[in-house]
């Protein structure tokens, strides 16, 4: 097994990237995800890779677009605001169908915000981003283990399916450090015919277009696209639950926020309330069937997140408003304490009892 | 058993590094650890603080609002973190860098002359080391045995010197 070491999430990224066979990113420095920038300058002249500090983030995720046509693993990453003006690029990237991966380590916002923790970009990732009809698969890591893992998995997925992949994260999760296991994943194994790597005389050209002016050409183009989003949604929801089979009370929260409810969901049980707590890995394709089955037996869900209340719309659609869902929050690099967590999981708990 | 740690000084202490040192530490001794830095722009000079968790349970949550150890190396972490520590929990002070008492009287306080010592016996600018001693001998958040290894994790090879400066600091601390 391979050994444990000491990482910041931002760099477990970066190793997890250059593990499965990324050897282009292309990015521009922002608190708080920088060390993934600053990781790829020290480790890609090393490995025969390419880093390339762009002079703004737009022309980063445009120089993905050219990379992830050619066929090649490539990322970039940024925070909030940086992921802002990468929003053009990552929709003709949807348009295009190319995969690829972008990180965004969020900060407070909405605007230039600030540098603290985040989760208020929770809609912008999960609705697409930029303009059109498209989805991003968007995971959410909540370990330093996890940051590297699904950024295997978001590029394993995005070849798959010939779709951006979105690794949603925020500062905590970027700066802290905790023991992680790296594995050697290979590299990426998919074929890729309709990349651009040159004809040799023998095949005719292959386009990477995101324009039609012909109405119901890109209508079938975006049907067609849906067709694969159907399967994302069929097959690669992925979810983890926690003292939920007999909660009364489920806290829903990903990333940094799981992290504080599972404190949160301790005390509780500790003073004899029956709580649970359900984490999204994907958060798009959003794990509503299991969330909706979970409100077979929950009286009340908690949504905590840091953002004025974003998740908690998914959360209500999965549980098609059969039971209610209050919000636990913080915004603005503000993280909910385990005490309010747990003061919300009581209030939702005693409205329950008083209802009924 | 499960330590909550904050650490917090002003940048340029070794506030980080300090948290680094326990964190390599915890790991040699294969436990559950989480090490999470203030990131803002007091790590350029202003207030800084450090959350470590050593624990034999999955780390929750990395952020210690409730420390059952708090270090502080300055005046300003004392009065920002000292009612937030656990009663019955332990605060570890640069008393020779901050000049009051700790109020509280449900915890255990070591007063430790950490920079004055740490200039006095020419290992300056590691009197976070030298608190951190005092911190291994009074409260079981890591081995001993320990120091030497995680030492080197922390501390590159090439200097030597260095290594054996905050060693020395380290067991300096033992007696405070």
């Amino acid at each position: 097994m391979a050994e444990k070491v000491l990482m910041k999430g931002n760099e477990a990224i970066a190793e997890a990237a250059i593990s499965c066979g990324c050897r282009h990113y292309f990015g521009y420095p922002i608190t708080p995800q920088t060390e993934v920038a600053a990781y790829m300058a020290k480790r890609m002249p090393k490995i025969g890779g390419t880093f390339l500090q762009a002079e703004s983030e737009i022309a980063a995720i445009n120089m993905v677009i050219g990379a992830a046509a050619a066929g090649v693993r490539v990322m970039t990453s940024s925070s909030s605001p940086g992921i802002s003006l990468k929003g053009e690029g990552i929709s003709y990237m949807a348009g295009c169908d190319l995969p690829a991966l972008i990180v965004n380590v969020q900060r407070g916002g909405p605007g230039l915000g600030g540098i603290q923790p985040s989760q208020s970009d929770y809609f912008q990732a999960t609705r697409g981003g930029g303009h059109g009809d498209y989805h991003l698969i968007v995971l959410a890591p909540a370990s330093v283990q996890e940051m590297a893992e699904l950024t295997v998995r978001s590029f394993d997925l995005a070849d798959k399916y010939r779709v951006p992949c979105m690794l949603l994260a925020d500062g905590t999760m970027g700066q802290m450090m905790e023991p992680v296991t790296l594995g050697q994943s290979g590299g990426g194994t998919a074929e890729k015919p309709w990349a651009l790597t040159g004809t040799g005389m023998r095949r005719p050209h292959n386009i990477i277009n995101s324009l039609s002016l012909t109405p119901d050409e890109l209508e079938r183009w975006n049907v067609d696209r849906y067709k694969r989003y159907a399967q994302i949604a069929a097959n690669e929801v992925m979810y983890e639950e926690y003292l939920c089979d007999d909660a009364d009370v489920i806290v829903v929260g990903f990333g940094i926020a799981a992290r504080v409810a599972r404190n949160a969901v301790n005390s509780a049980r500790a003073a004899g309330i029956r709580a649970g707590m359900f984490r999204p890995i994907t958060l798009w394709p959003f794990p509503k069937e299991a969330l909706f089955a979970r409100a077979a037996t929950a009286k009340a869900f908690v949504s905590v997140e840091l953002s004025m209340g974003q998740l908690i719309e998914d959360v209500e659609l999965a549980v098609r408003c059969t039971r209610p869902v209050s919000l636990c929050s913080r915004t603005g690099g503000m993280i909910p304490s385990p005490a309010e967590v747990l003061a919300a999981i009581k209030a939702a708990g005693a409205a329950q009892k008083g209802g009924n | 058993m499960t330590k909550n740690i904050l650490i917090a000084g002003f940048g340029g202490q070794g506030v980080l590094f300090t948290g680094k040192f326990l964190a390599y530490a915890a790991l040699l001794e294969d436990r559950q650890l989480s090490w999470l830095p203030s990131y803002g722009p007091e790590m350029r000079g202003g207030t800084c603080n450090c959350s470590v968790i050593v624990s034999d349970e999955p780390v929750g949550s990395p952020i210690v609002t409730e420390p059952d150890v708090l270090i502080v190396m300055n005046r300003p972490s004392l009065d920002r973190f000292e009612s937030a520590v656990v009663p019955g929990g332990e605060i570890y002070v640069d008393s020779s860098l901050v000049d009051r008492k700790v109020e509280r009287t449900d915890v255990t306080v070591h007063y430790v002359p950490a920079t004055a010592l740490s200039t006095e016996r020419g290992f300056d600018g590691i009197a976070n080391m030298i608190l951190l001693g005092s911190v291994i001998e009074h409260s079981a958040v890591i081995d001993k045995k320990d120091i030497p290894a995680a030492m080197a994790k922390v501390v590159s090879a090439k200097h030597k010197d260095l290594y054996e400066f905050n060693i020395r600091a380290i067991e300096l601390g033992f007696s405070c």
